[in-house]
């Protein structure tokens, strides 16, 4: 299975999958104004990925900004990675958030309440600004 | 001649007045809401020293932006009434305010649709953040989509950023139409 790799731009998050190491990132910003277009492949991806996932699967979101148009697709791959995880596998999402950063934190929360996935809650420094 | 050129003075005299970040009329690309939201945050960079409110105000611009991009008549004033426009079209005005920031918007709308937005809109302004919480994850988790993949979530997270009560008016332009316009105090 091929790596999805994806370069970040102003509006949409920069995309590491690797299907050797189980290890997924996404970060930057998620902005754009049609987030269907983007997250489809992304999660199309996952759902062939779930095939022949590895024992453990690792998500890393570290999203500066996400619009509302991304937290529905985002909320679906979660979904697909909770298939990944009901099949038997183990699955994490690391959720970074900037330290003064509280909407993030509580998104992350929101998020974490509504898929069964463990959620790690992961702190960083501002990143954003100058 | 004379008399234009007052009214760039005057112009210039009004924008500082009501300290007006950017001020844009016409007609709404992705690309150029690309360019508008780099401008704001540049200028957000530039006067706001706290992190998160940067955030709020740039996460309500992003959101402005796009509803009068996505929810847009496309129309625009003419000597005839209104005409349609390609692009939708719409105007976005960003200020200080003595609290924090103000982002405005207005755009024509369908007026048989205004009923609908308004009484989203009161519903929003009667909840509290914690009701609106509530809201925003049941509706996130509803599994219902939109075209373009928001699912009614923008004001309702436009709300909650803004801390306070979403202004609005409708005016009826013609038989079909009316203008909306919003006003979000964001308060830092």
């Amino acid at each position: 299975m091929e790596p999805l790799f994806l370069e970040g731009s102003p509006k949409t998050p920069h995309v590491r999958f690797d299907p050797a190491t189980g290890l997924l990132e996404l970060k930057g910003r998620s902005i754009p104004e049609n987030s269907i277009d983007f997250y489809k492949p992304l999660i199309d991806w996952i759902e062939r990925y779930g095939r022949q996932a590895c024992p453990k699967t690792a998500l890393h979101v570290q999203l500066e900004y996400f619009n509302t148009s991304s937290s529905k697709c985002i909320l679906d791959l979660f979904k697909r990675l909770e298939s990944v995880r009901a099949a038997g596998n183990e699955v994490t999402v690391l959720w970074h958030y900037e330290a003064d950063d509280e909407d993030m934190l509580e998104a992350g929360e929101d998020y974490s309440g509504i898929i069964n996935i463990p959620f790690k809650m992961i702190q960083i420094a501002e990143v954003g600004g100058e | 001649m004379a008399d234009l050129l007052d009214r760039v003075h005057d112009l210039y005299d009004e924008l500082e007045k009501h300290r007006v970040m950017l001020s844009f009329k016409g007609g709404l690309s992705p690309e150029l809401i690309t360019v508008l939201l780099g401008l704001i945050e540049r200028k957000l960079d530039g006067i706001e020293p706290d992190a998160r409110a940067r955030k709020r105000v740039f996460n309500v611009v992003v959101e402005c932006l796009q509803n009068l991009f996505h929810h847009n008549g496309h129309l625009r004033a003419s000597t005839e009434g209104v005409e349609r426009t390609d692009e939708p079209h719409g105007v976005v005005m960003i200020a200080r305010t003595d609290k924090g920031y103000s982002v405005l918007t207005g755009n024509f709308m369908r007026g048989s649709d205004v009923s609908q937005l308004k009484s989203h809109l009161d519903r929003i302004n009667s909840l509290d953040a914690e009701a609106l919480r509530e809201w925003y994850r049941a509706k996130l988790s509803d599994g219902q989509y939109s075209q373009v993949g928001g699912g009614g979530l923008g004001m309702i997270d436009i709300a909650r950023r803004s801390g306070g009560k979403l202004e609005y008016a409708f005016v009826p332009y013609d038989k079909d139409n009316a203008f909306f316009s919003l006003n979000v105090n964001v308060n830092t």
